[in-house]
């Protein structure tokens, strides 16, 4: 096992109390590499894709305070969505705060997220802190995927359910 | 009844739903039984019954006059393996970020570098 393999470990995602979603995930690499990669367009758009197949071929991202944010998926046969959302604050390289909403095309309620990166050995802790404005928009958040690209999946398994396969 | 994920999750944004589920778990059970530990009435659970009933997570038998309760095995399983692909489909943008970091990491000796 490499060394960058040992650093990063399997993400958690586990719901507290009524209205909140928290993720855990361990990275190899220094805190300010992973804020960059949840900042900056240009990275974002090579990683949050959920399933394979899918691509964000239109990525904004204006890391400041009030600044915009907004993601556009597609399945190159399509299909797509979309994520907005703004900036709230930000300290690099350590947390972002921000609100984003999903567009499936309904829009979804609102999900307003801290997100810290902690030096971890010589890697960093990420924590995703995620609140929804109520105990449906949670369940509805989870139940339509909170992740992009999730649509695909859902007919997928809805697929499934009617084959009786599962 | 093929459960349907819409109504499987409404079903269960209900902290009394899912407390009776967390009950069904353990055994089936009748409503007089599944009443006792809330402090609502029989009705009141009935109707939270035939909401999980029409979700698929829960199903019924006919017992002379009663109609016990118990978890849907196919229900439950469809929203388990629901949230598992909502897992797997984050753990794979992570796997993506890892290489994305791997190769940043490679790339900052070349940047300080004159």
């Amino acid at each position: 096992m490499s060394a960058s393999q040992s650093l990063s470990k399997p993400m958690t995602l586990v719901t507290e109390g009524d209205r909140h979603v928290v993720i855990t995930r361990r990275f190899a690499a220094p805190p300010e590499l992973v804020w960059r990669a949840h900042t900056e367009a240009a990275i974002v758009q090579k990683w949050i894709l959920g399933p394979d197949g899918w691509t964000m071929p239109v990525c904004i991202s204006e890391a400041r305070p009030g600044g915009k944010i907004r993601y556009e998926w597609s399945n190159g046969q399509g299909g797509g969505f979309s994520l907005t959302g703004e900036f709230i604050s930000l300290t690099p390289f350590s947390r972002i705060e921000h609100v984003e909403r999903m567009h499936l095309p309904a829009t979804m309620p609102d999900n307003h997220i801290v997100t810290t990166f902690a030096p971890d050995g010589g890697g960093t802790l990420m924590t995703m802190r995620m609140e929804l404005p109520n105990e449906e928009a949670r369940t509805a958040m989870l139940a339509s995927g909170m992740d992009k690209g999730m649509e695909i999946s859902y007919a997928r398994l809805e697929k499934m359910i009617q084959a009786r396969t599962i | 009844m093929t459960p349907n994920l819409d109504t499987a999750f409404a079903a269960l944004a209900d902290p009394t739903r899912r407390a009776l589920l967390a009950r069904l778990a353990r055994e089936e059970a009748t409503v007089m039984e599944l009443a006792q530990p809330f402090a609502m009435s029989q009705p009141a659970i009935s109707r939270h019954l035939k909401v999980l009933e029409q979700a698929g997570l829960i199903q019924r038998r006919v017992e002379g006059t009663k109609r016990p309760c118990r978890l849907a095995p196919e229900g439950v399983a469809a929203v388990d393996q629901w949230l598992d692909m909502l897992r797997q489909a984050l753990t794979r943008n992570y796997e993506r970020l890892d290489q994305v970091l791997a190769g940043m990491t490679s790339e900052i000796p070349k940047r300080k570098s004159p």
